[in-house]
Protein backbone atom coordinates (compact mmCIF):
# COMPACT_ATOMS: atom_id res chain seq x y z
CA UNK A 1 0.00 0.00 0.00
CA UNK A 2 1.48 3.33 -1.01
CA UNK A 3 0.24 6.88 -0.97
CA UNK A 4 0.57 9.90 -3.20
CA UNK A 5 2.81 12.74 -2.26
CA UNK A 6 2.57 16.20 -3.82
CA UNK A 7 5.81 17.43 -5.34
CA UNK A 8 6.00 21.12 -6.21
CA UNK A 9 8.76 22.85 -8.13
CA UNK A 10 9.30 26.30 -6.68
CA UNK A 11 11.47 28.99 -8.11
CA UNK A 12 13.43 30.91 -5.56
CA UNK A 13 11.02 33.84 -5.31
CA UNK A 14 9.94 35.32 -2.04
CA UNK A 15 6.43 34.48 -0.90
CA UNK A 16 5.95 31.40 -3.10
CA UNK A 17 5.77 28.97 -0.19
CA UNK A 18 3.42 31.28 1.69
CA UNK A 19 1.19 31.49 -1.38
CA UNK A 20 1.20 27.71 -1.65
CA UNK A 21 0.08 27.22 1.94
CA UNK A 22 -2.51 29.99 1.65
CA UNK A 23 -4.23 28.16 -1.22
CA UNK A 24 -4.26 24.90 0.72
CA UNK A 25 -5.68 26.71 3.75
CA UNK A 26 -8.42 28.27 1.65
CA UNK A 27 -9.48 24.83 0.48
CA UNK A 28 -9.32 23.36 3.94
CA UNK A 29 -6.57 20.90 3.00
CA UNK A 30 -4.50 19.71 5.94
CA UNK A 31 -0.77 19.14 5.60
CA UNK A 32 0.38 16.01 7.41
CA UNK A 33 4.07 16.21 6.51
CA UNK A 34 6.19 18.65 4.53
CA UNK A 35 9.77 18.68 3.38
CA UNK A 36 11.56 21.42 1.44
CA UNK A 37 14.70 20.50 -0.48
CA UNK A 38 16.45 23.56 -1.75
CA UNK A 39 19.22 24.49 -4.17
CA UNK A 40 20.50 28.01 -4.75
CA UNK A 41 17.94 28.64 -7.51
CA UNK A 42 14.90 26.55 -6.79
CA UNK A 43 13.34 24.24 -4.28
CA UNK A 44 11.24 21.10 -4.34
CA UNK A 45 8.43 20.95 -1.81
CA UNK A 46 7.25 17.46 -1.01
CA UNK A 47 4.21 17.04 1.14
CA UNK A 48 1.66 14.55 2.30
CA UNK A 49 -1.85 15.96 2.49
CA UNK A 50 -5.28 14.57 3.22
CA UNK A 51 -6.71 15.09 -0.27
CA UNK A 52 -3.85 15.04 -2.80
CA UNK A 53 -5.99 15.08 -5.97
CA UNK A 54 -7.92 18.15 -4.83
CA UNK A 55 -4.70 19.83 -3.70
CA UNK A 56 -3.13 19.19 -7.11
CA UNK A 57 -6.13 20.63 -8.89
CA UNK A 58 -6.36 23.86 -6.88
CA UNK A 59 -2.61 24.45 -6.94
CA UNK A 60 -2.38 23.88 -10.68
CA UNK A 61 -5.19 26.33 -11.16
CA UNK A 62 -3.08 28.84 -9.24
CA UNK A 63 -0.17 28.26 -11.60
CA UNK A 64 2.01 25.92 -9.53
CA UNK A 65 3.91 23.04 -11.15
CA UNK A 66 2.71 19.95 -9.36
CA UNK A 67 3.19 16.28 -9.76
CA UNK A 68 1.97 13.38 -7.72
CA UNK A 69 4.72 11.01 -6.64
CA UNK A 70 4.16 7.55 -5.20
CA UNK A 71 5.75 7.14 -1.77
CA UNK A 72 5.45 4.74 1.15
CA UNK A 73 4.42 6.14 4.51
CA UNK A 74 5.53 3.79 7.27
CA UNK A 75 4.03 3.91 10.72
CA UNK A 76 6.58 2.82 13.31
CA UNK A 77 6.72 2.90 17.10
CA UNK A 78 8.11 6.15 18.51
CA UNK A 79 11.12 4.48 20.12
CA UNK A 80 14.87 4.07 19.46
CA UNK A 81 15.73 1.57 16.73
CA UNK A 82 12.39 1.44 14.95
CA UNK A 83 13.52 3.39 11.85
CA UNK A 84 16.69 1.31 11.79
CA UNK A 85 14.62 -1.85 11.55
CA UNK A 86 12.77 -0.53 8.48
CA UNK A 87 15.91 0.67 6.70
CA UNK A 88 17.68 -2.60 7.48
CA UNK A 89 14.96 -4.41 5.55
CA UNK A 90 15.44 -2.09 2.56
CA UNK A 91 19.20 -2.62 2.62
CA UNK A 92 18.78 -6.39 2.84
CA UNK A 93 16.44 -6.25 -0.14
CA UNK A 94 18.89 -4.07 -2.05
CA UNK A 95 16.46 -1.14 -2.28
CA UNK A 96 17.89 2.33 -2.64
CA UNK A 97 16.18 5.25 -0.87
CA UNK A 98 15.92 8.31 -3.14
CA UNK A 99 14.85 10.57 -0.31
CA UNK A 100 12.89 10.41 2.92
CA UNK A 101 11.58 12.59 5.70
CA UNK A 102 10.25 11.60 9.09
CA UNK A 103 8.60 13.03 12.17
CA UNK A 104 7.16 11.77 15.42
CA UNK A 105 5.01 12.88 18.28
CA UNK A 106 3.91 10.96 21.33
CA UNK A 107 1.34 8.83 19.52
CA UNK A 108 2.88 8.13 16.18
CA UNK A 109 6.15 8.14 14.24
CA UNK A 110 5.90 8.35 10.48
CA UNK A 111 8.55 8.17 7.78
CA UNK A 112 7.82 9.05 4.15
CA UNK A 113 10.11 7.06 1.88
CA UNK A 114 10.65 7.41 -1.86
CA UNK A 115 12.28 4.58 -3.82
CA UNK A 116 11.97 3.26 -7.32
CA UNK A 117 9.08 0.75 -7.80
CA UNK A 118 7.27 1.95 -4.72
CA UNK A 119 4.39 -0.53 -4.86
CA UNK A 120 6.83 -3.45 -4.94
CA UNK A 121 8.74 -1.99 -2.02
CA UNK A 122 5.50 -1.37 -0.09
CA UNK A 123 4.58 -5.04 -0.58
CA UNK A 124 7.97 -6.19 0.73
CA UNK A 125 7.74 -3.97 3.81
CA UNK A 126 4.24 -5.14 4.64
CA UNK A 127 5.24 -8.76 4.24
CA UNK A 128 8.01 -8.13 6.76
CA UNK A 129 5.55 -6.68 9.24
CA UNK A 130 6.03 -2.94 8.74
CA UNK A 131 2.80 -0.99 9.05
CA UNK A 132 2.08 1.35 6.13
CA UNK A 133 -0.49 4.11 6.15
CA UNK A 134 -3.13 4.36 3.45
CA UNK A 135 -4.46 7.58 1.93
CA UNK A 136 -7.53 7.17 4.15
CA UNK A 137 -5.34 6.82 7.26
CA UNK A 138 -3.60 10.07 6.33
CA UNK A 139 -6.89 11.85 5.84
CA UNK A 140 -7.99 10.75 9.28
CA UNK A 141 -4.77 11.73 11.06
CA UNK B 1 13.23 18.80 -66.81
CA UNK B 2 11.00 18.98 -63.81
CA UNK B 3 10.05 15.63 -62.37
CA UNK B 4 7.65 17.09 -59.88
CA UNK B 5 4.27 18.32 -61.02
CA UNK B 6 3.63 20.40 -57.92
CA UNK B 7 5.45 23.46 -59.22
CA UNK B 8 3.53 26.69 -59.73
CA UNK B 9 5.77 28.22 -62.39
CA UNK B 10 8.10 25.51 -63.72
CA UNK B 11 9.50 27.73 -66.45
CA UNK B 12 10.96 30.06 -63.84
CA UNK B 13 11.45 27.71 -60.89
CA UNK B 14 13.26 25.07 -62.95
CA UNK B 15 15.10 27.39 -65.34
CA UNK B 16 18.60 26.49 -66.49
CA UNK B 17 21.30 28.60 -64.82
CA UNK B 18 22.23 30.52 -67.97
CA UNK B 19 18.60 31.26 -68.72
CA UNK B 20 18.14 32.57 -65.16
CA UNK B 21 21.27 34.71 -65.36
CA UNK B 22 20.13 36.23 -68.67
CA UNK B 23 16.77 37.11 -67.12
CA UNK B 24 18.44 38.57 -64.02
CA UNK B 25 20.86 40.62 -66.13
CA UNK B 26 18.06 42.06 -68.25
CA UNK B 27 15.99 42.95 -65.22
CA UNK B 28 18.94 44.39 -63.28
CA UNK B 29 19.83 46.68 -66.15
CA UNK B 30 16.24 47.91 -66.43
CA UNK B 31 16.00 48.41 -62.65
CA UNK B 32 19.16 50.53 -62.53
CA UNK B 33 17.74 52.67 -65.35
CA UNK B 34 14.45 53.16 -63.47
CA UNK B 35 16.28 54.03 -60.27
CA UNK B 36 18.48 56.62 -61.96
CA UNK B 37 15.52 58.12 -63.78
CA UNK B 38 13.34 58.57 -60.72
CA UNK B 39 15.29 58.45 -57.42
CA UNK B 40 17.90 61.10 -56.62
CA UNK B 41 19.29 58.92 -53.83
CA UNK B 42 20.29 56.10 -56.21
CA UNK B 43 21.33 58.48 -59.01
CA UNK B 44 23.79 60.19 -56.64
CA UNK B 45 25.08 56.95 -55.15
CA UNK B 46 25.86 55.52 -58.57
CA UNK B 47 27.32 58.75 -59.83
CA UNK B 48 29.73 58.84 -56.87
CA UNK B 49 31.14 55.59 -58.19
CA UNK B 50 31.22 56.80 -61.76
CA UNK B 51 28.50 54.41 -62.84
CA UNK B 52 26.14 55.42 -65.64
CA UNK B 53 22.88 53.49 -65.90
CA UNK B 54 23.81 52.11 -69.31
CA UNK B 55 26.99 50.53 -67.89
CA UNK B 56 25.20 47.76 -66.06
CA UNK B 57 24.39 44.91 -68.41
CA UNK B 58 25.20 41.77 -66.46
CA UNK B 59 24.31 40.31 -63.11
CA UNK B 60 28.07 39.78 -62.67
CA UNK B 61 28.39 43.55 -62.22
CA UNK B 62 26.16 43.47 -59.15
CA UNK B 63 29.15 43.22 -56.83
CA UNK B 64 30.44 46.60 -58.00
CA UNK B 65 27.23 48.38 -57.01
CA UNK B 66 26.56 50.19 -53.72
CA UNK B 67 24.57 48.69 -50.84
CA UNK B 68 21.30 49.97 -49.42
CA UNK B 69 20.65 49.74 -45.68
CA UNK B 70 17.75 50.17 -43.33
CA UNK B 71 19.20 53.56 -42.40
CA UNK B 72 18.87 54.63 -46.05
CA UNK B 73 15.18 53.68 -45.96
CA UNK B 74 14.75 55.70 -42.79
CA UNK B 75 16.59 58.73 -44.23
CA UNK B 76 14.24 58.69 -47.22
CA UNK B 77 11.12 58.19 -45.10
CA UNK B 78 8.40 57.80 -46.16
CA UNK B 79 8.36 57.76 -50.00
CA UNK B 80 11.83 58.96 -51.02
CA UNK B 81 12.86 55.67 -52.63
CA UNK B 82 9.68 55.16 -54.69
CA UNK B 83 10.36 54.96 -58.41
CA UNK B 84 6.74 55.49 -59.46
CA UNK B 85 4.21 58.27 -59.00
CA UNK B 86 1.81 58.10 -56.11
CA UNK B 87 -1.16 57.20 -58.36
CA UNK B 88 0.61 54.01 -59.41
CA UNK B 89 1.03 52.90 -55.79
CA UNK B 90 -1.90 50.69 -54.80
CA UNK B 91 -0.72 49.65 -51.34
CA UNK B 92 1.61 50.75 -48.58
CA UNK B 93 2.95 48.43 -45.87
CA UNK B 94 5.11 49.44 -42.95
CA UNK B 95 7.14 47.36 -40.55
CA UNK B 96 6.88 47.86 -36.82
CA UNK B 97 9.68 50.28 -36.14
CA UNK B 98 11.09 49.15 -32.80
CA UNK B 99 13.75 51.82 -33.16
CA UNK B 100 12.63 55.11 -34.64
CA UNK B 101 10.50 55.43 -37.74
CA UNK B 102 8.74 52.48 -39.38
CA UNK B 103 10.09 51.09 -42.64
CA UNK B 104 7.70 51.97 -45.46
CA UNK B 105 7.25 49.87 -48.59
CA UNK B 106 5.02 50.66 -51.59
CA UNK B 107 3.49 48.27 -54.11
CA UNK B 108 2.12 48.83 -57.60
CA UNK B 109 -0.63 46.61 -58.99
CA UNK B 110 2.05 44.49 -60.65
CA UNK B 111 4.06 44.25 -57.40
CA UNK B 112 0.98 42.93 -55.62
CA UNK B 113 0.41 40.40 -58.43
CA UNK B 114 4.02 39.22 -58.29
CA UNK B 115 3.82 38.96 -54.50
CA UNK B 116 0.69 36.83 -54.77
CA UNK B 117 2.49 34.61 -57.26
CA UNK B 118 5.50 34.25 -54.93
CA UNK B 119 3.22 33.11 -52.12
CA UNK B 120 1.30 30.84 -54.53
CA UNK B 121 4.63 29.26 -55.55
CA UNK B 122 5.48 28.90 -51.85
CA UNK B 123 2.19 27.27 -50.90
CA UNK B 124 2.44 24.93 -53.89
CA UNK B 125 5.86 23.84 -52.61
CA UNK B 126 4.09 22.70 -49.45
CA UNK B 127 1.44 20.93 -51.55
CA UNK B 128 -1.24 23.41 -50.50
CA UNK B 129 -3.97 23.79 -53.07
CA UNK B 130 -7.65 24.28 -53.79
CA UNK B 131 -9.54 22.15 -51.29
CA UNK B 132 -7.35 23.21 -48.37
CA UNK B 133 -8.58 25.55 -45.68
CA UNK B 134 -5.85 27.87 -44.51
CA UNK B 135 -6.05 29.64 -41.17
CA UNK B 136 -3.95 32.79 -41.47
CA UNK B 137 -2.94 33.73 -37.94
CA UNK B 138 -0.33 36.24 -39.02
CA UNK B 139 -1.25 39.80 -38.15
CA UNK B 140 -3.31 41.62 -40.80
CA UNK B 141 -2.50 45.28 -41.21
CA UNK B 142 0.63 47.21 -42.10
CA UNK B 143 2.66 44.07 -41.21
CA UNK B 144 3.11 42.04 -44.41
CA UNK B 145 2.46 38.59 -42.91
CA UNK B 146 -1.34 38.49 -42.98
CA UNK B 147 -2.15 40.10 -46.32
CA UNK B 148 0.90 38.52 -47.99
CA UNK B 149 -0.24 34.99 -47.19
CA UNK B 150 -3.83 35.96 -47.92
CA UNK B 151 -3.45 36.88 -51.59
CA UNK B 152 -1.25 33.86 -52.34
CA UNK B 153 -3.65 31.49 -50.61
CA UNK B 154 -6.56 32.87 -52.64
CA UNK B 155 -4.48 32.54 -55.79
CA UNK B 156 -3.95 28.80 -55.27
CA UNK B 157 -7.68 28.49 -54.63
CA UNK B 158 -7.55 27.58 -50.95
CA UNK B 159 -10.31 28.58 -48.54
CA UNK B 160 -8.95 31.41 -46.42
CA UNK B 161 -9.77 32.06 -42.75
CA UNK B 162 -8.36 35.58 -42.27
CA UNK B 163 -8.38 35.37 -38.48
CA UNK B 164 -5.20 37.45 -37.94
CA UNK B 165 -3.03 37.01 -34.84
CA UNK B 166 -3.99 36.68 -31.18
CA UNK B 167 -7.14 35.50 -29.41
CA UNK B 168 -6.02 31.93 -28.92
CA UNK B 169 -9.43 30.64 -27.84
CA UNK B 170 -11.05 31.87 -31.05
CA UNK B 171 -8.15 30.44 -33.08
CA UNK B 172 -8.85 26.99 -31.63
CA UNK B 173 -12.58 27.30 -32.16
CA UNK B 174 -12.20 28.29 -35.84
CA UNK B 175 -9.54 25.65 -36.36
CA UNK B 176 -11.83 22.87 -35.16
CA UNK B 177 -15.21 24.18 -36.39
CA UNK B 178 -14.02 25.20 -39.89
CA UNK B 179 -11.74 22.14 -40.36
CA UNK B 180 -8.61 24.16 -41.08
CA UNK B 181 -6.01 21.97 -42.84
CA UNK B 182 -3.22 24.55 -42.97
CA UNK B 183 -1.96 26.95 -40.31
CA UNK B 184 0.10 30.04 -41.20
CA UNK B 185 1.66 32.09 -38.38
CA UNK B 186 4.93 32.71 -36.55
CA UNK B 187 6.60 29.53 -35.24
CA UNK B 188 6.41 30.71 -31.63
CA UNK B 189 2.67 31.28 -31.98
CA UNK B 190 2.31 27.83 -33.57
CA UNK B 191 4.01 26.31 -30.52
CA UNK B 192 1.73 28.35 -28.28
CA UNK B 193 -1.37 27.12 -30.14
CA UNK B 194 -0.11 23.52 -29.91
CA UNK B 195 0.32 23.82 -26.16
CA UNK B 196 -3.09 25.45 -25.83
CA UNK B 197 -4.70 22.52 -27.67
CA UNK B 198 -3.20 20.17 -25.09
CA UNK B 199 -4.19 22.41 -22.21
CA UNK B 200 -7.78 22.78 -23.41
CA UNK B 201 -7.98 19.01 -23.80
CA UNK B 202 -9.06 19.23 -27.44
CA UNK B 203 -9.04 15.80 -29.04
CA UNK B 204 -6.53 15.38 -31.91
CA UNK B 205 -9.48 13.94 -33.90
CA UNK B 206 -11.04 17.40 -33.98
CA UNK B 207 -7.94 19.01 -35.48
CA UNK B 208 -7.63 18.50 -39.23
CA UNK B 209 -4.34 20.36 -39.71
CA UNK B 210 -1.82 18.62 -41.95
CA UNK B 211 0.75 21.33 -42.64
CA UNK B 212 1.91 24.70 -41.39
CA UNK B 213 3.64 27.62 -43.09
CA UNK B 214 5.70 29.44 -40.50
CA UNK B 215 7.99 32.44 -40.70
CA UNK B 216 8.69 36.06 -39.70
CA UNK B 217 11.17 35.01 -37.00
CA UNK B 218 14.17 32.69 -36.94
CA UNK B 219 13.51 29.16 -35.67
CA UNK B 220 15.61 26.04 -35.38
CA UNK B 221 15.02 22.59 -36.82
CA UNK B 222 14.51 21.33 -33.28
CA UNK B 223 11.72 23.86 -32.84
CA UNK B 224 10.28 22.53 -36.10
CA UNK B 225 10.22 18.99 -34.72
CA UNK B 226 8.58 20.23 -31.53
CA UNK B 227 5.83 22.04 -33.48
CA UNK B 228 5.35 19.05 -35.78
CA UNK B 229 4.92 16.79 -32.77
CA UNK B 230 2.56 19.16 -30.95
CA UNK B 231 0.29 19.79 -33.94
CA UNK B 232 0.79 16.50 -35.86
CA UNK B 233 1.69 18.40 -39.04
CA UNK B 234 4.54 18.97 -41.45
CA UNK B 235 6.01 22.41 -40.74
CA UNK B 236 7.43 24.50 -43.60
CA UNK B 237 9.61 27.57 -43.35
CA UNK B 238 8.58 30.60 -45.37
CA UNK B 239 11.01 33.49 -45.43
CA UNK B 240 10.52 37.09 -46.25
CA UNK B 241 11.00 40.63 -45.11
CA UNK B 242 8.77 43.58 -45.78
CA UNK B 243 11.53 45.64 -47.42
CA UNK B 244 11.88 43.01 -50.15
CA UNK B 245 8.19 42.10 -50.47
CA UNK B 246 6.99 40.29 -47.32
CA UNK B 247 6.58 36.51 -46.96
CA UNK B 248 7.37 34.67 -50.19
CA UNK B 249 10.97 35.72 -50.78
CA UNK B 250 11.98 32.10 -50.28
CA UNK B 251 10.28 28.88 -49.24
CA UNK B 252 11.08 25.31 -48.32
CA UNK B 253 10.03 22.49 -50.64
CA UNK B 254 9.14 19.00 -49.43
CA UNK B 255 12.86 18.06 -49.32
CA UNK B 256 13.33 20.62 -46.52
CA UNK B 257 16.95 21.23 -47.44
CA UNK B 258 16.88 25.01 -47.33
CA UNK B 259 14.54 27.61 -48.78
CA UNK B 260 14.37 28.13 -52.54
CA UNK B 261 14.89 31.83 -53.24
CA UNK B 262 12.69 33.22 -56.01
CA UNK B 263 15.78 34.64 -57.65
CA UNK B 264 14.03 35.62 -60.86
CA UNK B 265 12.70 38.51 -58.73
CA UNK B 266 15.04 38.74 -55.74
CA UNK B 267 18.73 38.17 -56.44
CA UNK B 268 20.49 36.98 -53.28
CA UNK B 269 24.14 37.50 -52.34
CA UNK B 270 26.05 36.64 -49.17
CA UNK B 271 28.53 39.22 -47.93
CA UNK B 272 30.94 39.46 -45.04
CA UNK B 273 29.13 41.78 -42.61
CA UNK B 274 32.27 43.79 -41.89
CA UNK B 275 34.45 43.72 -45.01
CA UNK B 276 31.30 43.72 -47.24
CA UNK B 277 33.01 41.35 -49.66
CA UNK B 278 30.86 38.85 -51.52
CA UNK B 279 31.39 35.38 -50.04
CA UNK B 280 31.36 32.14 -52.05
CA UNK B 281 28.42 29.71 -51.88
CA UNK B 282 28.45 27.69 -48.68
CA UNK B 283 29.94 30.39 -46.48
CA UNK B 284 27.94 32.05 -43.73
CA UNK B 285 27.44 35.76 -43.97
CA UNK B 286 24.85 38.51 -44.30
CA UNK B 287 22.11 38.00 -46.85
CA UNK B 288 21.69 40.80 -49.40
CA UNK B 289 18.84 41.17 -51.91
CA UNK B 290 18.41 43.11 -55.12
CA UNK B 291 14.73 43.21 -56.04
CA UNK B 292 15.02 43.46 -59.79
CA UNK B 293 11.35 43.26 -60.77
CA UNK B 294 9.93 45.57 -58.11
CA UNK B 295 8.18 48.58 -59.60
CA UNK B 296 7.21 50.84 -56.71
CA UNK B 297 10.28 50.51 -54.55
CA UNK B 298 13.10 48.41 -55.95
CA UNK B 299 16.10 47.92 -53.67
CA UNK B 300 19.71 47.71 -54.75
CA UNK B 301 21.81 45.26 -52.71
CA UNK B 302 19.67 45.66 -49.61
CA UNK B 303 21.41 44.36 -46.46
CA UNK B 304 18.89 42.18 -44.63
CA UNK B 305 21.06 41.66 -41.50
CA UNK B 306 20.00 37.99 -41.65
CA UNK B 307 22.84 35.50 -41.43
CA UNK B 308 22.74 32.41 -43.61
CA UNK B 309 24.48 30.72 -46.54
CA UNK B 310 23.53 29.73 -50.10
CA UNK B 311 23.61 26.37 -51.88
CA UNK B 312 23.26 25.76 -55.59
CA UNK B 313 23.45 21.97 -55.81
CA UNK B 314 20.42 20.51 -57.54
CA UNK B 315 17.45 19.85 -55.29
CA UNK B 316 15.50 16.60 -55.52
CA UNK B 317 12.25 18.53 -56.01
CA UNK B 318 13.41 19.53 -59.49
CA UNK B 319 13.70 23.26 -58.83
CA UNK B 320 16.94 24.90 -59.86
CA UNK B 321 16.42 27.99 -57.69
CA UNK B 322 19.29 28.74 -55.33
CA UNK B 323 18.63 27.66 -51.74
CA UNK B 324 19.30 29.58 -48.53
CA UNK B 325 19.69 27.80 -45.22
CA UNK B 326 17.46 28.57 -42.30
CA UNK B 327 18.65 31.87 -40.88
CA UNK B 328 21.13 31.40 -38.09
CA UNK B 329 19.98 34.70 -36.62
CA UNK B 330 20.24 38.37 -37.38
CA UNK B 331 23.45 40.29 -37.29
CA UNK B 332 21.79 42.37 -34.57
CA UNK B 333 20.52 39.31 -32.60
CA UNK B 334 24.05 38.09 -32.43
CA UNK B 335 25.34 38.55 -28.92
CA UNK B 336 29.02 39.03 -28.43
CA UNK B 337 29.79 37.58 -25.01
CA UNK B 338 33.37 37.69 -23.87
CA UNK B 339 34.34 38.04 -27.53
CA UNK B 340 32.40 34.96 -28.63
CA UNK B 341 29.52 35.19 -31.11
CA UNK B 342 26.39 33.67 -29.60
CA UNK B 343 23.05 33.13 -31.34
CA UNK B 344 19.86 32.33 -29.43
CA UNK B 345 19.21 29.59 -32.01
CA UNK B 346 22.27 27.69 -30.74
CA UNK B 347 20.96 27.62 -27.19
CA UNK B 348 17.58 26.54 -28.53
CA UNK B 349 19.11 23.60 -30.37
CA UNK B 350 20.74 22.37 -27.13
CA UNK B 351 17.46 22.53 -25.23
CA UNK B 352 15.41 20.91 -27.97
CA UNK B 353 17.59 17.82 -27.80
CA UNK B 354 16.66 17.27 -24.15
CA UNK B 355 13.28 15.81 -23.25
CA UNK B 356 13.31 17.10 -19.67
CA UNK B 357 13.24 20.76 -20.62
CA UNK B 358 10.83 22.81 -22.70
CA UNK B 359 11.80 24.96 -25.70
CA UNK B 360 11.09 28.04 -23.63
CA UNK B 361 14.20 29.89 -22.61
CA UNK B 362 15.57 33.36 -22.12
CA UNK B 363 19.11 34.65 -22.32
CA UNK B 364 20.10 37.36 -19.87
CA UNK B 365 23.39 39.12 -20.45
CA UNK B 366 25.02 41.35 -17.85
CA UNK B 367 28.34 42.97 -17.34
CA UNK B 368 29.78 42.48 -13.88
CA UNK B 369 33.21 43.88 -13.03
CA UNK B 370 33.88 44.43 -16.74
CA UNK B 371 33.15 40.79 -17.47
CA UNK B 372 30.17 39.64 -19.55
CA UNK B 373 27.97 37.03 -17.93
CA UNK B 374 25.38 34.90 -19.66
CA UNK B 375 22.48 33.54 -17.70
CA UNK B 376 20.12 31.06 -19.36
CA UNK B 377 16.66 30.58 -17.88
CA UNK B 378 15.18 27.25 -18.90
CA UNK B 379 11.69 26.05 -18.12
CA UNK B 380 11.45 22.47 -16.91
CA UNK B 381 9.02 20.37 -18.92
CA UNK B 382 5.53 20.61 -17.49
CA UNK B 383 4.87 16.87 -17.56
CA UNK B 384 8.28 15.39 -17.48
CA UNK B 385 10.13 16.78 -14.47
CA UNK B 386 11.58 14.80 -11.63
CA UNK B 387 11.13 15.72 -7.98
CA UNK B 388 14.58 14.40 -7.23
CA UNK B 389 17.16 17.15 -6.75
CA UNK B 390 19.83 14.75 -7.95
CA UNK B 391 18.07 14.35 -11.31
CA UNK B 392 17.26 18.04 -11.68
CA UNK B 393 20.86 18.97 -10.96
CA UNK B 394 21.93 16.34 -13.47
CA UNK B 395 19.78 18.02 -16.11
CA UNK B 396 21.18 21.42 -15.20
CA UNK B 397 24.73 20.12 -15.48
CA UNK B 398 23.99 18.55 -18.87
CA UNK B 399 22.59 21.82 -20.24
CA UNK B 400 25.61 23.59 -18.79
CA UNK B 401 27.99 21.13 -20.41
CA UNK B 402 26.25 21.09 -23.80
CA UNK B 403 26.05 24.87 -24.01
CA UNK B 404 29.66 25.18 -23.03
CA UNK B 405 30.80 22.68 -25.62
CA UNK B 406 28.70 24.29 -28.36
CA UNK B 407 29.37 27.95 -27.62
CA UNK B 408 32.79 27.73 -26.04
CA UNK B 409 31.75 29.89 -23.10
CA UNK B 410 30.18 28.96 -19.81
CA UNK B 411 26.76 30.15 -18.78
CA UNK B 412 24.80 30.20 -15.56
CA UNK B 413 21.88 27.81 -16.07
CA UNK B 414 18.76 28.36 -14.02
CA UNK B 415 15.83 25.97 -14.09
CA UNK B 416 12.55 27.80 -13.72
CA UNK B 417 8.90 26.83 -13.42
CA UNK B 418 6.88 25.86 -16.50
CA UNK B 419 5.03 28.81 -18.06
CA UNK B 420 7.05 31.35 -16.09
CA UNK B 421 8.82 32.88 -19.10
CA UNK B 422 6.57 35.27 -20.94
CA UNK B 423 4.81 33.77 -23.97
CA UNK B 424 4.46 35.81 -27.07
CA UNK B 425 1.56 35.82 -29.47
CA UNK B 426 3.80 37.52 -32.00
CA UNK B 427 7.56 37.40 -31.79
CA UNK B 428 9.47 35.77 -28.97
CA UNK B 429 11.53 37.80 -26.56
CA UNK B 430 14.59 35.62 -26.15
CA UNK B 431 17.23 38.09 -25.11
CA UNK B 432 17.55 40.59 -22.31
CA UNK B 433 20.83 42.42 -22.67
CA UNK B 434 21.42 44.65 -19.66
CA UNK B 435 24.69 45.87 -21.15
CA UNK B 436 22.80 48.07 -23.60
CA UNK B 437 21.40 50.23 -20.82
CA UNK B 438 24.80 51.81 -20.42
CA UNK B 439 25.49 49.93 -17.18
Amino acid sequence: MHIQQLSIFLEDRSGRLTELTRILAEHDINITALNLAETTDYGIVRMVVGRPALAKEVLEKAGFSIRLTDVACVNIPDEPGSLYRVLKILTEENINVDYMYAFSNRDVALAVIRTADISGVAGILEKRGVKLLSQRDIYQL
Amino acid sequence: MCRNKMIWNPERECAEREQMRALQSRQLSAMIQRMCDHVPFYRDRLKERGIEPGDIRSVDQLKSLPFTTKADLRDNYPFGLFTVRQNDVVRIHASSGTTGKPTVVGYTRQDIDIWAEMVARSLTMADIHSGDTIQIAYGYGPFTGGLGLHYGAEKVGATVIPISSGNTRKQLQFMTDFNATILACTPSYAAHLGESILKEGISPKDIKLRAGVFGAEPWSNEMRREIEKLLHIKAYDIYGLSEVIGPGVSMECECQCGNHVFEDHFIPEIIHPETLEVLPDGEIGELVFTTVSKEAMPLLRYRTRDLTRLHREKCDCGRTLVRMEKCLGRTDDMLIIRGVNVFPSQVESVLMEMSETSPHYQLIVRRENNLDTLEVLVEIDEKNWSDSIRELEGIRRRIDHNIKSLLGISAIIRLVEPNSIERSEGKAKRIIDHRKKGV
